[in-house]
């Protein structure tokens, strides 16, 4: 079976963090993880390579981007949502 | 030590093509940032820039040299051109061995290497015009001034990103106030509104999709402007020994690094630039009534550039009036201190000062006097102007009305 969505963003999130997808749990929040400004923009890119998707996300107010990224959870979600709307 | 006053100005930009119609545009606060108008822009998500209108090469420049001169290098000689003209000087004998041409441009010739991607990657062609090199070239702009006025001293090109004409102007200052020389020609060029100039702004998501408001609580980023300002700087006995009009002094210089990283700002590289550019001057902070913001309209620079100013002048931040013209002109990187250096000098020369654009909202974390939407009349005797660029690197300059 091909790899989840939500496998290939912890897989994502876990690179930009240099941890191993085993460490990164779904309530962490990228601050946690230790992921800064730059690291959360390269992790969109790679998010966008990897799915074939455009995420709505502007580095100046994360908080009012249309784009959740308050935890692992939330961007798993989010990336789901896109994935399926791109689906539809 | 030598004193520095500025005897020309000449630009062309997204609110003028010279420096009556920019500061016509300043005093009535009007934006010129709209909507691009460049191949390929629909493969955009970013389609806003101060882009430079109504401009032909062609009834400035002839065939022959469009071959040679980017977008850049033509909005340069055009700047040049008009400062050249109010200074009322000519470079022979002496003078012209040691005058020189220190510009500022980030990107060079984008125009020229975009065009020629394109022909070989995209186009799949195995031939290129042989003066793609001498085209793009990042000091083509300063040496095309030099051969154009017979400059035969000090010429080179700094490139600290959104700081380089400030790095510019300052170096210029330092070496006419050293004795390094009587006249410089100084400033910066930036022409990046290209396919993919704009495409690589757009991968750092700092770019706002409408408007440039630095200050205002809803900012949502930077919109990127096109164009050249370029000035005479001029030693002041020289100045004054062939009755010069003199429209401002250069009187202090500061450069910092922050030293910490490559992207975000930090408020003690800025504080420390702007406060060495005081001292430099040998003036008081309480006298400082204007400063040219960095502004650019991201979250992250006008909250720590505020922080900034704050820290220098303590209870004094209060009463000086603090702008960004980013706001009408757009950020033009490389060239971008160059022409906000046009507004600190009509601060000075004609007591306008020209406001922040675009403002709507009150930030609590920007609480200085910002100029809102409207320019003001007032008197001002040192006026300084920000650059804090991408990398850490600082440089500030003031100015005094002469």
């Amino acid at each position: 079976m091909a790899e989840s969505v939500k496998d290939k963003v912890i897989g994502i999130i876990a690179e930009q963090a240099v941890l191993e997808p085993s460490d990164v749990s779904m309530d962490s929040t990228l601050e946690d993880l230790g992921i800064d400004s730059l690291g959360l923009v390269e992790a969109i890119f790679a998010i966008e390579e990897a799915f074939d998707i455009q995420v709505p996300f502007n580095a100046n107010d994360p908080s009012e981007s249309e784009f959740d990224i308050s935890s692992v959870a939330a961007i798993v979600k989010a990336v789901e949502g896109l994935v399926a709307d791109q689906k539809a | 030590m030598k004193r520095v006053v500025i005897t020309g100005q000449g630009t062309i930009n997204a609110l003028g093509h010279d420096v009556p119609a920019t500061l016509e545009a300043m005093r009535e606060g009007r934006c010129g940032i709209g909507e691009l108008d460049i191949r390929d822009v629909e493969r955009l998500s970013i389609r806003i820039g101060g882009q430079v209108r109504g401009y032909e090469p062609e009834a400035h420049f002839n065939r022959q040299q469009i071959a040679l001169y980017d977008r850049f290098t033509q909005f340069t000689l055009l700047a040049a051109k008009e400062a050249m003209e109010q200074s009322g000087l000519s470079f022979i004998g002496e003078l012209s061995q040691m005058s020189g041409v220190v510009l500022g441009t980030s990107g060079g010739g984008m125009n020229t290497l975009d065009e020629n991607y394109r022909s070989v990657y995209e186009d799949g062609k195995n031939r290129v015009h042989p003066f793609v090199v001498p085209k793009l070239m990042n000091n083509a702009a300063a040496s095309h001034v030099s051969m154009t006025y017979n400059l035969k001293g000090p010429s080179f090109t700094v490139a600290t990103a959104c700081a380089s004409s400030n790095h510019a102007m300052g170096l210029a200052f330092q070496i006419i106030r050293a004795g390094g020389s009587q006249v410089m020609i100084t400033g910066g060029s930036e022409s990046m509104l290209c396919f993919g100039g704009v495409k690589a702004w757009e991968g750092l998501r700092v770019m706002s999709k409408d408007a440039c408001r630095p200050f205002s609580a809803n900012r949502n980023g930077m919109v990127q402007g096109e164009g050249a300002a370029v000035f005479i700087f001029e030693e002041y006995e020289h100045a004054r020994a062939r009755g010069a009009e003199i429209l401002a002094e250069v009187v202090g210089f500061a450069m910092t690094a922050d030293a910490s990283d490559i992207v975000m700002p930090s408020k003690q590289g800025a504080a420390r630039a702007i406060a060495g550019a005081i001292r430099d001057s040998g003036l008081d902070p309480s006298d400082v009534g204007y400063i040219n913001a960095h502004g650019t309209g991201t979250a992250a620079n006008d909250k720590t550039e505020c922080a900034a100013v704050a820290d220098v002048f303590g209870a004094h931040a209060d009463e000086l009036m603090i702008s960004s013209t980013k706001s009408m002109h757009g950020h033009l990187i490389g060239g971008t201190g160059a022409v906000e250096l046009l507004a600190c000098i009509m601060a000075l020369k004609d007591g306008v000062i020209a406001p922040t654009v675009g403002y709507q909202e009150p930030d609590p974390e920007c609480t200085l006097d910002v100029v809102p939407n409207v320019a003001r009349e007032a008197k001002v005797d040192v006026a300084l102007s920000n650059a804090f660029a991408f990398g850490g690197l600082n440089a500030v300059l003031a100015l005094r009305r002469a």
